[in-house]
């Protein structure tokens, strides 16, 4: 009885809005079956938006885990219980949760076209980085790093942490060098909680839809740019359940993803724990 | 269970979860809506002041509902703050602006999702193309000032009626770019990143006018696009276009030095940059009207109807035309020496012939944006 609540809220708040998008992504006005929304999905511009939405999560996911992964490698080799480790992991606590319109405001008021240090660079040394590049898919991936970074470290830690010394004693009581340490034991140990954490981060990036829509305002390049264009345009009508569709898909890849991940999960948590 | 009766049971415990957490204050008001039932029912399908015994008892009913709910009004838009703040003063009655930053279809996706809810907006300011789509939720309403607005202007019952238009224009900050003298200026170096659009153009209705006039001033015309388009296209290979939705803080601060607007929104930015000007491209004069409407469910339906007669009285039409919009019954106040004269002097001077795009030419429109906007500035 216990799990009561927990089956209602994971009902209300995940299975019910799924149900919904699958169900009307099958529908037209009429509420009538169709499989026109699908079509539609298939034409080029709609299409291209998913393999962008790919390659900027693609891209965001894996400057965030080797970066995040060598932050958090020095901050595990360090004092556990010392200043820098505690600053390091709270400092990305918050970091990985400032997404949103407030981070694309900051990069805006940074180096937007009139931003702070554009208009800095301008007046000292006469360098001119204004453009389009923050507006545009470059922009994105910049600003997605900035929530990405930290959520590498914080999920990728514990990972670290698990790995013992005793492992690294052993290899040297068998006569490995450090090579062999990493080769054989660290690098295979830790390879599956890496790939899992960069799928968590590629699903992070995927599903982000604030700090783009903030920045983003002409031609809705990333899949939920283009739910957005479908519920909201007051020029293309009646393409509701198109965006249900486009959720659809967007589920469908979320949800290969998770599989993957949770496969990882298992074979990490073979040695981790 | 059907799919369809599913789709709706979500929808009915969504709206009860909604009910349930409107604040506290809705006790007060379902008390004072009750004791103004007999005049709310009646409020509910009037479809004009007469049919409640006139104004006075439509002042009376709206007076005892106490709230209006509007959406998607910004207050830079066309002076909607001053026509909020006009209303509320005259009549007592408190307005709540929902959204001020909505399109013309989250408008209708609000009178849709919070249908029976008393947070449901009572009355809309739509673009046409929505309004057309949308009849059905409408309840007819006929202002005291109906025989002033051309047949052509409104729907015969007055399911919509058009309330203020404008023409598309260039507005720029005259310190920061020459003056452009035709559109195509806008490709020369001097514009570099600084041309922006008021939204995208397969999602905003006044950025889909921008294309409309960047095509018929370059050669191109209402019924083909394809020019406008291109020059956009050009525009972003000069580097001139800026991706950034232009807005009163993108004014304000720099970012958009040079934007494509109706021009009774560029008027609104000259008391945040003084040195803001103007351009309507002599022969490339594209007209668009909005609509007023009335949610057929509105769960203030006297208030809403208040609001338009408030809206097309001689002060609510010069409170727009204040803020820089033309307001529909312009002409007729000319006649009757009501308008106001400053304000109708301050409106930017138009060249040529003002075009009005058909329903036609614009769902044409629509196709080729669909399809090929996102590639002609990517």
């Amino acid at each position: 009885m216990g799990i009561v609540p927990f089956l209602a809220y994971v009902g209300a708040f995940l299975i019910a809005p799924t149900v919904v998008v699958v169900v009307a992504a099958f529908l037209d006005g009429e509420q009538r079956f169709t499989l026109a929304n699908l079509t539609e999905i298939a034409q080029g511009y709609i299409s291209r938006t998913f393999w962008s939405s790919f390659v900027i999560s693609a891209a965001s996911a894996v400057i965030g885990a080797v970066l995040g992964a060598v932050l958090a490698y020095v901050v595990a080799t360090g004092n556990p219980t010392g200043a820098v480790r505690q600053a390091i992991t709270s400092a990305c606590g918050v970091l990985a949760q400032f997404g949103g319109v407030t981070l694309a405001f900051a990069f805006i008021a940074t180096v937007g076209g009139a931003g702070l240090l554009t208009t800095a660079l301008q007046n000292t040394v006469g360098v001119d980085i204004s453009g389009n590049w923050l507006y545009e898919l470059t922009g994105l991936v910049l600003v997605y790093s900035y929530f990405q970074i930290p959520l590498m470290v914080l999920v990728f830690l514990p990972a670290l942490d698990g790995v013992r010394p005793q492992w690294r004693e052993a290899t040297e009581t068998l006569g490995g060098t450090t090579w062999d340490y990493w080769r054989s034991v660290a690098f295979p140990i830790l390879t599956p909680p890496f790939l899992g954490a960069l799928l968590l981060l590629f699903a992070n990036a995927f599903s982000a839809y604030a700090t783009a829509a903030a920045l983003i305002s002409q031609g809705a390049p990333i899949v939920p740019l283009q739910i957005r264009t479908a519920l909201t345009s007051e020029v293309l009508l009646g393409r509701e359940n198109v965006g249900k569709a486009l959720a659809l898909g967007m589920i469908i890849v979320v949800a290969i993803v998770m599989a993957l991940n949770a496969y990882l999960q298992k074979r990490a948590s073979r040695w981790l724990r | 269970m059907t799919r369809r009766a599913l789709i709706s049971g979500v929808a009915v415990g969504a709206a009860l979860l909604v009910s349930a957490c409107s604040p506290p204050s809705s006790d007060s008001s379902s008390t004072s809506s009750s004791a103004a039932s007999g005049a709310a029912a009646d409020a509910k399908t009037a479809k004009s002041a007469k049919d409640l015994g006139g104004l006075e008892a439509l002042v009376t009913a709206a007076k005892k509902e106490g709230k209006l709910n509007v959406i998607a009004l910004p207050p830079d838009w066309a002076n909607y703050g001053e026509v909020i703040k006009g209303f509320t003063a005259k009549y007592g009655i408190t307005v709540n602006s929902a959204q001020p930053d909505g399109s013309s279809q989250d408008e209708i996706n609000a009178v849709k999702s919070l249908k029976g809810t008393d947070r449901a907006p009572d009355v809309l300011d739509i673009g046409m193309a929505v309004a057309l789509a949308n009849t059905t939720l409408f309840a007819p309403y006929q202002t005291e000032k109906w025989a002033d607005i051309a047949d052509a202007q409104k729907e015969p019952t007055g399911l919509w009626v058009q309330d203020y238009g404008g023409y598309m224009s260039i507005g720029y900050d005259s310190a920061k770019v020459p003056a452009p003298t035709s559109v195509a200026d806008l490709l020369k170096a001097e514009y570099k990143g600084k041309v922006a659009l008021n939204g995208d153009p397969t999602q905003a209705n006044a950025a889909l006018n921008g294309v409309l006039m960047a095509s018929v001033a370059n050669g191109g015309s209402l019924d083909d696009i394809s020019k406008g388009v291109d020059f956009f296209s050009q525009l972003k290979k000069s580097g001139s276009f800026t991706p950034v939705q232009a807005s009163t803080a993108t004014v304000k601060n720099g970012t958009t030095p040079v934007v494509f607007d109706w021009d009774y929104l560029q008027g609104g930015h000259v008391k945040d940059v003084p040195t803001w000007k103007v351009f309507l491209p002599e022969n490339a004069t594209i007209g668009g009207y909005y609509a007023q409407a009335i949610n057929a469910d509105a769960p203030h339906p006297a208030a809403a109807r208040l609001w338009q007669e408030y809206l097309y009285s001689d002060e609510g039409q010069n409170l727009w035309l204040k803020g820089g919009a033309r307001p529909v019954r312009m002409d007729a106040m000319i006649k009757a020496g009501t308008v106001d004269k400053a304000a109708a002097a301050a409106l930017p001077e138009v060249k040529g012939t003002p075009q009005f795009p058909t329903q036609d030419q614009l769902g044409a429109a629509k196709k080729v944006l669909a399809t090929g906007w996102a590639k002609a500035i990517s």
